[in-house]
């Protein structure tokens, strides 16, 4: 592997980690509970299209075959997404949907910190803005998972469901490959190994709060850095893909 | 008792003659509250209840920057429904008897949004045609005679041109494209064009609201004057992009300098609003079930607020 077929890969994946949650929490759009949690949402998404709009423009222009952000986005099949597991799973309840955003903006603070250290100026600088974005979305998130922790016994019943079911998706986010640790000698990528304690300690501090339990340590799902999926991405693609594959010579 | 209310009455026609905005505090006759309040509410649930055919396309708009458009769009409109039920609350009803008379059809919405999106063109369509015409109406409304609707109403024209433009870009992107994309313009424009005229009412002369909501300047234009607005305004954009106009009737009138059009099937339109429209049930259905399944988030943040409350008084 090259250094540019790394740096390829690794903005890709930072593209297809936003690109499928923004797929996700758009679907909340006239589905939330209330119409200023429905704003919210989709505000969240919005950064993340715009997010995966800069990472997917960024690889294109590594890779250097001409391809553009929509191109990426829209003509790659499924084994040719590397997003982490957690980001394509449904959207369950609004417990679900709130404890799977604490997990990954929590992840994303303490990796995008660390990325606009990055000696990649493009990585750094869509790093500094994604990270401004970031501190609200775990604002949000962490707001929330503490309301309906600490809310009535149902709402901390479903955001306990939540931890347990999603906490088998977290390990994912850390794993490091050799695009990974190439990268890291040029002082591109983040080392991720260095993010495990204090995502661990914050988001334990946080649940805490919440007077939820955390899950005992269990094996941890894997599969998307290798573009294996969970049956979820396959319908997401074949929805968000559908106009520019049957009609491939149209533009939208 | 009778005397001082027909003095209420006089004072307060008298201001509305002047001109006068009325403010929440002021005194206002009942009748005039009543007619805000329906109107009002009516336009909040419309664009609330917009949301949803506009939200069929989110997963699947063509490309990024087509999905971050439609996306801000729909939250452009969900956030014209905060500022108008908002501006409905300062006449004393709260948004939960707003949703609660929406749910049991005390309330209306606009019925256009009982019609259903059924390609990427009906998102053209809707930008183009339909906040085009609500636009022509919301434009008279900014001088509306109540206050906080009229304020309101400023802010939503200058973003609701936007999205005007933005409906009509995807149309002339479509018409500007492969053959495909030029059929579902046409068709899109084929079935939007007639519900996009019905959404300003029945003709003058058989609308029964006219006479007070004149009166009290809530209306300023009439039903027929405003929907030949949006006819002279559009036909030309239409024809600029190669669209046809679905009317064999409509033809340029040199004396009165505006287009005349052919006859709207009031059939339907009086069948939309009686429920039988193609996506009456489906859309009050999923307002009724997203309300109904966010219960329990409602409840436990009211419940976590409460416990906060009471730690900190204690």
């Amino acid at each position: 592997m090259t250094q540019q077929q790394a740096l390829y890969n690794y903005a890709l994946r930072l593209g297809d980690n936003s690109l499928i949650l923004s797929a996700r929490l758009s679907e909340w759009c006239s589905n939330a509970p209330f119409l200023e949690e429905d704003l919210a949402l989709t505000n969240m998404a919005l950064d993340l299209i715009g997010r995966a709009q800069a990472m997917l423009k960024y690889a294109g222009e590594v890779e250097g075959k001409g391809r553009t952000e929509d191109d990426l986005a829209y003509r790659r099949g499924e084994r040719d997404y590397y997003n982490h597991l957690i980001m394509e799973l449904p959207n369950g309840d609004f417990a679900y949907t709130m404890v799977r955003q604490l997990f990954v903006s929590t992840y994303e603070l303490f990796f995008f910190e660390e990325l606009q250290k990055s000696t990649d100026a493009t990585l750094a600088a869509i790093a500094a803005k994604t990270l401004k974005e970031v501190k609200y979305h775990h604002l949000h998130a962490k707001d929330w998972v503490i309301r309906l922790g600490d809310g009535t016994a149902e709402s901390n019943a479903r955001v306990q469901k939540a931890v347990n079911a999603l906490w088998m998706y977290t390990g994912e986010m850390f794993e490091m490959d050799h695009a990974d640790t190439m990268l890291l000698k040029e002082g591109i990528a983040v080392n991720t190994d260095n993010l495990k304690l204090g995502w661990i300690q914050m988001v334990t501090q946080i649940l805490a709060l919440a007077n939820i339990d955390l899950p005992a340590d269990g094996y941890m799902q894997t599969g998307g850095r290798k573009g294996i999926h969970t049956e979820y991405l396959g319908h997401i693609l074949s929805e968000m893909q559908y106009l520019q594959r049957a009609y491939p010579d149209a533009t939208w | 008792m009778e005397q001082a209310q027909e003095t209420l009455l006089r004072e307060f026609e008298e201001k509305i003659e002047c001109g006068f905005a009325i403010e929440p505090k002021d005194k206002m006759p009942a009748g005039y509250r009543k007619h805000l309040i329906r109107q009002m509410s009516q336009h909040a649930h419309s664009e609330v209840i917009g949301m949803q055919p506009e939200g069929n396309w989110v997963t699947r708009a063509p490309s990024l920057r087509a999905k971050q458009i439609l996306l801000a769009k729909i939250q452009d409109e969900g956030g014209h429904g905060l500022y108008l039920y908002s501006a409905a609350e300062t006449l004393g009803v709260s948004r939960d008897e707003l949703i609660e008379q929406l749910h049991t059809g005390k309330a209306k919405y606009s019925n256009i949004f009982n019609y259903p999106t059924l390609s990427w063109a009906d998102i053209g369509a809707i930008g183009w045609l339909v906040d085009g015409a609500a636009i022509v109406n919301q434009v008279s409304l900014q001088r509306t005679s109540y206050g906080p609707y009229s304020r309101a109403m400023v802010r939503i024209c200058k973003e609701e041109s936007f999205h005007q433009r933005q409906g009509y870009e995807i149309m002339a992107k479509m018409m500007a494209g492969t053959a495909d994309q030029k059929a579902m313009a046409q068709d899109a424009m084929n079935r939007w064009w007639w519900p996009s005229l019905m959404m300003f009412g029945p003709h003058d002369s058989d609308s029964p609201h006219t006479g007070d909501a004149f009166r009290w300047k809530i209306k300023r234009h009439s039903n027929d004057e405003l929907r030949q607005k949006f006819i002279d305004k559009t036909v030309q954009q239409a024809e600029v992009i190669g669209l046809t106009i679905p009317d064999k009737d409509l033809k340029w009138n040199e004396a009165k300098q505006c287009y005349d059009h052919g006859e709207i099937n009031w059939e339907e339109f009086y069948r939309v609003i009686g429920g039988d429209g193609p996506c009456n049930k489906q859309r009050m259905e999923h307002h009724i079930r997203v309300h109904n399944e966010g219960a329990w988030v409602r409840e436990a943040a009211e419940a976590y607020r409460a416990k906060q409350q009471y730690s900190k008084n204690a």
